[in-house]
């Protein structure tokens, strides 16, 4: 019994230093129970994945932390203020961006304008031309429509977008679903880039061999619940115990 | 005289006019009914009951008050207007997470007690608003009249029109607009208070009614039921032109004014129903609306 409690609350006490605390989180769409206890921590400046089956709950976890999901408990907290009780506009104005899952590129608006959507809520974040940097291919397509991009366009429309708000926090959902390995290759450094750039990134994913190659620490979703977390050097020696998370 | 199609050119085109001003109140009406679709997915079924409040203004501010028509073309929009946003907060925000159903019984309700309430204050005979002094009299053009008042009419509606899709499809505030149609809860993630905006919005649909009320209060008289016998044409429009669609509802708006108004000059006997039948053809044949984009 003491293992299966220390085991849904992995780290819980160790980080002290933390950016985003995310403590016994429960959350509910409608009537279903869909999160019954997510435990993580991330450090400023780092990437932590949250890895695990179809439907675990990563992304519910992700809008729960954003604010998106309206029925939720526990306690999330970000620079030491606690945003549990807070709607997803203040989430956004504490610093906090996400990037969802089917992307949420708007059909009514030009690619310009999807990019120029969200409202800077504070200083320090990339300017167009750097975003243009990362990703040159949004610049050419700037009078589209948004959804008329491909979707690897797409995914750096939804990502480029953030960047510019001065959000602190990142949370990326799956951003390599469905794209062709050279933009996976892309986002990837993107990544990286962001990364040395001072953001922090909270990643969603799939893609195990991807995740490994960005993030500094995994934790391990399994049925709405945070069972383990490995760290990025730990991985080869947990290759057995996360074949049988994953079932990869 | 010459004549087309055996018509007199002045009945001809007499008539066109007439189809143009009905098609002004057509489009600024279904515009509102469109925006305010759009973002809050309710039927507004008080729009009509809204425009009527818009022309009661004005004869309330002009006989109560002495303030003329321009200024109750400013401020009558502006006081139906804050009374949507009170409406809107008090009472439909509390149906967003029911079907659309709920909402158009609750708006049909509320026009239903608004035109109650005016007929019980000032009757079913109508009051009349006369045509203010700059807009009286009229130009003869040679091949009809044209009585300046109804040309205002026509350009002030395309002005305001034009406006509202502009700022819409245009501007940074519009976008939000837009975005926050498709995917509110994105908009929300993205730090914009969209609670704030739908109000706002229902607001602005709201003083666009009150305004088509106060350009029609001198051509109609000032009547409690103006906006009940308007708004099922209106509707007909809007499903037309295709709910949600901004282009769609001027363009569909003045259009099928000019439709009825030729009906009337051709085939007098149909002129009340053409809406309606190209309604039906355009639910068979596009069902989504001449504009309207299919989900």
């Amino acid at each position: 019994m003491a293992d299966a409690a220390l085991a849904t609350r992995p780290e819980t006490a160790s980080i002290s230093d933390a950016l985003l605390t995310v403590r016994d989180l429960e959350a509910w769409y409608g009537e279903s129970h869909v999160l019954h206890g997510i435990n993580f921590d991330v450090r400023a400046g780092e990437v932590v994945t949250l890895l695990g089956r179809n439907g675990a709950g990563k992304t519910t976890t992700l809008k729960s932390v954003m604010g998106m999901i309206p029925k939720r408990k526990g306690s999330i907290t970000f620079e030491g203020k606690e945003l549990m009780h807070s709607p997803a506009r203040y989430v956004a104005k504490a610093g906090i961006a996400i990037c969802p899952e089917e992307r949420g590129i708007f059909s009514s608006l030009s690619v310009e304008e999807n990019l120029m959507l969200p409202p800077k809520v504070r200083e320090g974040g990339l300017s167009v031309e750097q975003i243009f940097e990362l990703f040159p291919n949004l610049k050419e397509r700037l009078s589209s429509q948004g959804t008329k991009l491909s979707g690897g366009e797409q995914q750096m429309l939804a990502i480029g977008r953030i960047l510019r708000t001065g959000a602190k926090l990142l949370l990326l959902d799956e951003p390599t679903e469905g794209l062709a390995p050279v933009i996976v290759q892309q986002i990837g450094h993107t990544i990286s880039r962001l990364k040395n750039e001072g953001f922090t990134i909270v990643l969603v994913e799939q893609n195990f061999h991807f995740a490994a190659s960005v993030a500094d620490r995994h934790y391990i979703v399994e049925q709405g619940r945070t069972i383990d977390m490995i760290e990025n050097s730990d991985l080869q020696a947990n290759e057995g115990k996360l074949h049988a998370y994953l079932g990869v | 005289m010459f004549e087309l199609l055996g018509i007199p050119p002045q009945a001809l085109f007499g008539q066109l006019l007439l189809g143009l001003i009905n098609g002004a109140f057509y489009a600024i009406l279904s515009l509102g009914l469109a925006i305010i679709f759009g973002l809050l997915n309710i039927i507004n079924f008080a729009h009509g009951a809204q425009y009527m409040l818009g022309a009661l203004a004005s004869w309330v501010l002009l006989n109560y008050f002495g303030i003329n028509y321009w200024w109750a073309l400013l401020l009558a929009p502006i006081v139906v207007g804050i009374l949507g946003v009170i409406l809107e907060r008090l009472l439909i925000s509390r149906l967003y997470h029911l079907d659309h159903l709920y909402g158009l019984l609750l708006t049909f309700g509320l026009a239903l007690i608004i035109q109650g309430l005016a007929r019980n204050e000032y009757g079913i005979s109508g009051l009349p608003y006369t045509i203010p002094s700059q807009l009286s009299g009229g130009q003869n053009l040679g091949f009809m009249f044209l009585p300046n008042y109804r040309g205002w009419v026509v350009v002030a509606s395309l002005v305001v029109c034009l406006t509202t899709w502009f700022v819409i499809e245009k501007t940074r505030l519009g976008a939000y607009l837009r975005a926050a149609t498709e995917n509110p809860t994105l908009v929300g993630a993205f730090g914009i208070n969209v609670p704030r905006m739908i109000t706002l919005t229902y607001g602005f649909g709201i003083a666009l009614a009150a305004f088509a009320g106060v350009l029609a209060a001198p051509i109609y008289s000032v009547n409690p039921n103006m906006g009940a016998d308007l708004i099922i044409v209106v509707f007909a429009v809007v499903v037309i032109g295709g709910m949600g669609s901004i282009l769609g509802s001027i363009v569909t708006g003045f259009g099928l004014g000019v439709i009825e108004g030729l009906t009337r000059v051709f085939y007098p006997e149909g002129s009340s129903v053409v809406i309606f039948v190209i309604m039906a053809i355009v639910l068979l044949v596009k069902p989504a609306g001449l504009f309207g984009r299919t989900a």
